[in-house]
């Protein structure tokens, strides 16, 4: 117990206990789901998140349940932050018809759309100008809500990104464009494919506000979220962050990862979002072993639940194959 | 002459460098193509052995780099632009059809454009609906374009040399479930014609006409056919545009049957071109209607039995077969 008073109780510890949290949940799913693939439970084209987690716990504490996400394929945190149910994303990775998309979608097509999650796209720069597009229905109908939109570093080098922060800009459309600067598109390190790396430096050119944040950092990236959503509520047109961060693993399931050195890696492994917030914590006297075991078992329970119903869940009958093809009218 | 062991990926590998050795004008580029080694392993080696200025990779940058290429080939190089998939060569869809497939035309003659595109195609590895399509049916509605679909190692390994040696934009496609396919091949390898379709299998009773990934299907279909006493011409188009009617008109004329295979979707496609070919050309030599089996006309699915209920399978040919010759 802390000098401090009992843990968690300050609003500060409690924040920092949900970005934990959060950053935990998505490590363990993601953990689990790799043993899943060696099994052969689970297919297709998988990218995991491991490293980057502070990002999505910290983005998504700074949106409201009425805005709007816009992911990629690599989105397993994106969507669990959300809240969209562990158990639905699961199944839909076991390609049942109780996951998200119904199975059709799998690991990189994600959807929630009442969680207003759209997606899960495969398609690098793919989802910026659904984006646009919806924070222009948005702003058209006088609603306050703002789009968040998150992207790699590689989408950077795609000319929709260009239009899409243009327009954007120009019809002070608020979308929060959040590029995850993980260094690496696939195998290509950033400063092979821009001319100029500093993406916070170029999204400023377009006119909008832009910051570059420490995305090891999910308490930096929730307070940098918070000022930019701030910043769009108060007054129209898009922000920009740049969200500094790194992949632990390899790009993909496939990939035998010939481009970086494994001391790079390692190097980066010493800025581990969850081991830095565990850190500060236990400094500031707010974690405790029994509240982090209890983490842990509260983690396990879910994760177990969660692959036991997708396991049982039923898988979409095969007449059913032409379905939502044509939206079907009731 | 020596055969050796090997996989189709590997034989497009070789093909690579036999270019690249030969023709100092040859160059490969694409979305790591080097220091990755090709997001399907086809390039892999090849940066080490003729280094970043030949195997060049790009930014995520589809319409422009295919672009550059054209560029490229105007200006006398014989560029080999790697897409990754299909899918993604949508983003330069505007370069390939309004530029490269053009350009002789309005030129009047004046530019001719020698650029290879090759790309992966085709559905089976549960990747869904954004990285699984077979769209070279679309390219193969494109005047100026060469559409060729290697199904086999020796294709695999001989087309890349009359694709650079054609003055015009050649794509090829590579369906993903064939890099694996492993057998034995001559070395060194012949060129391989470009021009015609292939018969693989020879047979009495009917037409089998398919390309690219659904050959083996369609192989797998003609054996079972066989033991039912229904033996089939098996035949490759490789070429899909421009198409060899001849090869599939005397075909057809000697079996008096036909089942077209094709994975792309039924309506509008390279399928029912091919059918109404045969109506339009050997409608009196027919003892029935042409049969088609294509890809269900969905996006296609993640899980595994949809994408299998979605996709030609060999019993669907044997059944269109047994239906045709009735
Ligand atoms: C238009 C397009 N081109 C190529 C690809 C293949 N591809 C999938 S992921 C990827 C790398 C993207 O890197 P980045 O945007 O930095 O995101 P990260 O994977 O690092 O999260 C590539 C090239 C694709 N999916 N879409």
């Amino acid at each position: 117990m802390s000098r401090r008073g009992s843990p968690a109780t300050s609003a500060k510890a409690k924040h920092r206990t949900e970005l934990l949290r959060q950053m935990l949940r998505i490590r363990r799913f993601e953990e689990r789901c790799v043993e899943l693939y060696s099994t052969a439970e689970i297919r297709g084209f998988m990218h995991l998140y491991i490293g980057e987690e502070a990002v999505a716990a910290g983005l998504m504490q700074a949106l409201s349940p009425d805005d709007a996400v816009v992911s990629t394929y690599r989105e397993h945190g994106h969507a669990l932050a959300r809240g969209v149910p562990m158990v639905s994303v699961m199944a839909e990775m076991f390609g049942r018809v109780t996951g998200c998309s119904r199975g059709r979608g799998g690991s990189m097509h994600l959807f929630d759309v009442s969680r207003r999650f759209y997606g899960g796209n495969a398609i690098v720069g793919g989802g910026l100008p659904i984006a646009v597009g919806l924070a222009l229905a948005d702003a058209m109908r006088g609603r306050p809500q703002v789009t968040a939109c998150l992207f790699g570093d590689g989408a950077v080098a795609e000319g929709e990104f260009h239009e899409c922060l243009n327009l954007a800009a120009l019809w002070r459309l608020p979308v929060l464009f959040c590029c995850e600067n993980n260094l690496y598109a696939m195998g290509t390190a950033l400063a092979r494919a821009q001319a100029e790396t500093d993406l916070a430096l170029r999204a400023s050119s377009y006119g909008m506000p832009s910051w570059a944040v420490d995305g090891m950092d999910a308490e930096a990236v929730a307070a940098a979220g918070h000022r930019a959503v701030e910043t769009m509520r108060g007054s129209p047109g898009p922000c920009f962050l740049e969200l500094r961060t790194y992949r632990f693993r390899a790009h993909s399931m496939y990939d035998a990862e010939r481009y970086r050195d494994k001391a790079e890696v390692e190097h980066w492994k010493q800025y581990d979002p969850i081991d830095r917030l565990t850190a500060r914590m236990r400094d500031d006297g707010e974690l405790t072993d029994e509240t982090l075991t209890a983490l842990g078992s509260e983690m396990d329970t879910e994760l177990d639940g969660a692959v036991s119903e997708a396991q049982a869940g039923a898988l979409e009958p095969v007449e059913d194959l032409t379905r939502f093809v044509y939206t079907e009218q009731p | 002459m020596t055969a050796v062991h090997t996989t189709y990926r590997d034989a497009i590998r070789e093909a690579l460098r036999e270019a690249l050795r030969d023709d100092e004008r040859v160059f490969l580029m694409g979305e790591d193509v080097g220091r990755y080694g090709g997001c399907f392993a086809v390039s892999l080696g090849l940066l080490e052995e003729f280094g970043p200025e030949r195997i060049r990779d790009t930014p995520l940058s589809e319409s422009a780099f295919v672009g550059a290429g054209i560029g490229a080939a105007l200006a006398g190089m014989r560029p080999i632009v790697e897409i990754m998939t299909v899918n993604f060569s949508l983003l330069a869809l505007d370069q390939i059809l309004n530029n490269a497939a053009t350009l002789l035309h309005m030129s009047g003659g004046q530019l001719s454009v020698p650029l290879v595109i090759r790309m992966t195609t085709g559905a089976g590895r549960q990747l869904a609906a954004q990285h699984s399509h077979s769209l070279e049916g679309w390219y193969a509605h494109i005047p100026g374009l060469r559409i060729i679909t290697p199904a086999t190692l020796p294709d695999a390994r001989g087309m890349l040399r009359p694709a650079l040696e054609c003055p015009d934009p050649v794509l090829v496609f590579e369906h993903g479930s064939l890099y694996n396919a492993a057998g034995d091949l001559d070395e060194p390898a012949d060129a391989v014609d470009i021009d015609n379709a292939a018969l693989r299998r020879t047979g009495t009773d009917i037409s089998l006409i398919t390309y690219g990934g659904t050959l083996p299907t369609t192989l797998a279909a003609a054996e079972q056919l066989a033991a039912e006493g229904i033996e089939a011409d098996v035949i490759d188009l490789r070429t899909l545009r421009p198409l060899d009617e001849a090869s599939i008109l005397d075909s057809v004329r000697r079996t008096h049957h036909a089942v077209v295979v094709d994975e792309g979707w039924r309506s509008g496609s390279l399928s029912a071109e091919i059918a109404a070919r045969i109506t339009e050309h050997a409608f009196y030599d027919l003892d029935a209607p042409v049969e088609r089996v294509c890809t269900a006309e969905v996006p296609m699915p993640y899980a595994k039995h949809l994408e299998d209920a979605a996709l030609p399978q060999t019993d669907d040919v044997v059944a269109a077969a047994r239906r045709v010759v009735g």
